[in-house]
């Protein structure tokens, strides 16, 4: 796995938080165009199909109901 | 409209049935393509068609540079670009605003251009045209091929004319009978991939008009909302249109002039045009698993299909037919049938995932099938406005590229190249002499050619070109004096050889040819 897991923010909270805050003044209609537009420009900065890949088998494994 | 004549053929008459070499079926691009490479290369060829004219609609607009040099060595792409609309810049739209451009602008020092329009049934009158000068082309209108049978050492078929049916033998039978293939149906195989749900609304519209020699797409403009819409050149005053209509449209009610004029008059702002061909489409990407049935062979859109966003159908089918040609040739002249018809199989599959890859990837773009995919296009989009990431990512047709073939007849390199074509490839043009490399190779009989950067040694079986007087060719090739190249007769590369190792052409040679 390419994708980096542990924790690379020196303040987590903070860049939690800017993602909140980005949501809260946008109508949340808009909410999941806001989240795709972050996708495609940070997998932009990443540059490494691997990565994302690697991304997304993490983030499907978070979202699919049978974790719970 | 072109009209032909059904002619009686003597075959028609004989007590038993005789033998050909090599029968054609289908005069698309694609078969007649085939038929003329394989009679330049000296063989007998018996072409069927079971219609007797071209021109019902126009299909296919645009042509490669890949497909224009193949034809050019068939003698048949002078007259193609005298009559066709030559381009390089596209233009994709979101709304009324420009989000993406692309300038095809080739390498200089090619002598074909990246693409031209041209309406597919004046590319097929060409190509007719060229066949009706080669003795060995016996096209026969109006023959329809209704049987199929592999017996082992010949295939028998079956042929029904207005004089009634007569049977014949083929060493070898090429199936190029388009998407629908009766002969992949008689032998039972499948066709298997995606057909897209989406509608599209394809006319060509005759007109004089300002708008510029470029293709223009647009996602959701002020006169089509919601959907996507197409507008491209072609010679004659004639303007290609896509309008999307989504799912659920009602094709018999759309394909209705007095429902399809208003449509075109929003786009275009005024209703001055006649129209040509309207017809609707529901694209479908798909391929047959192999292409090759022992002694029946598949080409073209019978063994491939892709939808139109990339100019992939017949581009691609052109360029089976000279994958083809040589292997066939060869396989007729005791070669090793196998390796050669077996190469076709893997090299043009390998091509045909490539094109229905990129085709799937922009015809989901433009009709995503999802809420959520939609949204995620429409961002991509919307990035696109002033962002280089979403101008990268707006999709709206890649458009044809021949493809890097993983051969079995290619010789891995040996040496360190960095630069020129590695084996799998195509030859790149470069300026030689009074003309370019292509019509050197062409002048050399399109075989087995050795390229060299200046003089070396003979090899047995090969042409040589050398190359060393082009002022691109060392720095477009990664050559340095002594260096060489090993075309195979379709101008792909064999195997490339620095100097040193020059000794190691003929067992190259060998390998191309198919040999065990
Ligand atoms: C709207 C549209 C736009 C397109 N645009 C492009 C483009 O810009 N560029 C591009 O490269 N491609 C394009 N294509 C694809 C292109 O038209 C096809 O890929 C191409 O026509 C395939 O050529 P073919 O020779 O394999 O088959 P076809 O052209 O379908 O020819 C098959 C021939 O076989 C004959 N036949 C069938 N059955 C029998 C039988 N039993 N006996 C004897 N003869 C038979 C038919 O009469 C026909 O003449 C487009 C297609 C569409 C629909």
């Amino acid at each position: 796995m390419t994708l980096r897991t542990e924790s690379r923010f020196a303040d987590p909270d903070a860049a939690y938080r800017l993602l909140v805050e980005a949501h809260r003044k946008i109508d949340p209609e808009h909410g999941p165009a806001l989240d795709a537009a972050l996708v495609l420009l940070l997998a932009n900065h990443i540059g490494d199909p691997a990565v994302l890949a690697d991304a997304i088998a993490v983030a499907v494994k978070v979202v699919s109901p049978q974790r719970q | 409209m072109f009209q032909f004549a059904y002619r009686r053929s003597p075959d028609q008459d004989r007590s038993s049935p005789p033998r050909h070499d090599v029968v054609v079926v289908g005069a698309g691009p694609v078969g007649l393509t085939l038929a003329i490479d394989l009679a330049q290369r000296g063989r007998r060829v018996l072409l069927l068609d079971d219609a007797d004219r071209i021109g019902e609609g126009s299909r296919a607009i645009c042509f490669s540079k890949r497909a224009l040099e193949v034809w050019d060595r068939l003698g048949v792409a002078a007259p193609m670009l005298a009559k066709g609309v030559q381009w390089q810049v596209g233009k994709v739209f979101l709304r009324d605003e420009q989000v993406y451009r692309f300038d095809l602008l080739a390498e200089p020092g090619h002598k074909m251009p990246a693409f031209i329009n041209l309406q597919q049934y004046y590319a097929e009158a060409f190509l007719v045209a060229r066949a009706g000068e080669l003795p060995g082309i016996d096209l026969r209108w109006k023959n329809k091929v209704t049987a199929v049978a592999d017996r082992g050492g010949h295939v028998a078929v079956t042929i029904d004319t207005p004089d009634g049916p007569y049977e014949l033998e083929a060493s070898h039978l090429v199936a190029c009978d388009g998407a629908r293939s009766p002969i992949r149906a008689m032998l039972g195989a499948a066709f298997i991939g995606e057909t897209f749900e989406d509608q599209f609304l394809i006319a060509d519209v005759k007109m004089r008009a300002e708008f510029p020699t470029e293709r223009w797409f647009w996602f959701d403009p002020p006169f089509h909302t919601g959907q996507s819409a197409l507008l491209h050149k072609q010679p004659d005053d004639v303007w290609r249109i896509d309008l999307q209509l989504g799912r659920d449209a009602d094709p018999e009610v759309e394909r209705r002039p007095e429902r399809v004029r208003p449509r075109i008059e929003r786009m275009l702002g005024h209703g001055d045009f006649e129209f040509e061909w309207i017809s609707l489409y529901r694209f479908q990407c798909r391929r047959m698993e192999r292409f090759v049935h022992g002694r029946v062979i598949f080409a073209g859109d019978s063994a491939h299909q892709v939808s139109p966003f990339g100019a992939r159908g017949a581009n691609s089918g052109v360029e089976d037919a000279e994958n083809l040609a040589w292997k066939l040739d060869l396989t007729l002249s005791g070669g090793n049938a196998a390796a050669l018809l077996g190469s076709y199989d893997a090299e043009r599959v390998q091509a045909a995932d490539d094109n229905i890859l990129n085709s799937t990837r922009a015809t989901d773009f433009i009709a995503p099938h999802s809420e959520y995919e939609r949204m995620l296009r429409n961002v991509a989009l919307g990035l696109a406005r002033g962002h280089e990431v979403g101008k990268r990512m707006v999709n709206a047709g890649r458009l044809s590229q021949p493809s890097l073939y993983a051969s079995p007849l290619s010789t891995p390199d040996h040496d360190a190249w960095d630069a020129g074509p590695p084996p799998g490839a195509h030859l790149r043009d470069v300026p030689l002499g009074d003309g370019f490399l292509t019509d050197a190779f062409r002048a050399a009989g399109c075989r087995f050619t050795v390229l060299r950067d200046g003089a070396g040694p003979e090899v047995p079986g090969a042409a040589v070109i050398d190359a060393a007087a082009s002022p691109l060719f060392a720095a477009r090739y990664g050559t340095r004096p002594g260096d060489a190249y090993l075309l195979r007769p379709d101008g792909y590369v064999a195997g490339r050889f620095r100097a040193a190792a020059a000794g190691a052409i003929p067992a190259a040679l060998h390998r191309a040819r198919g040999a065990a």
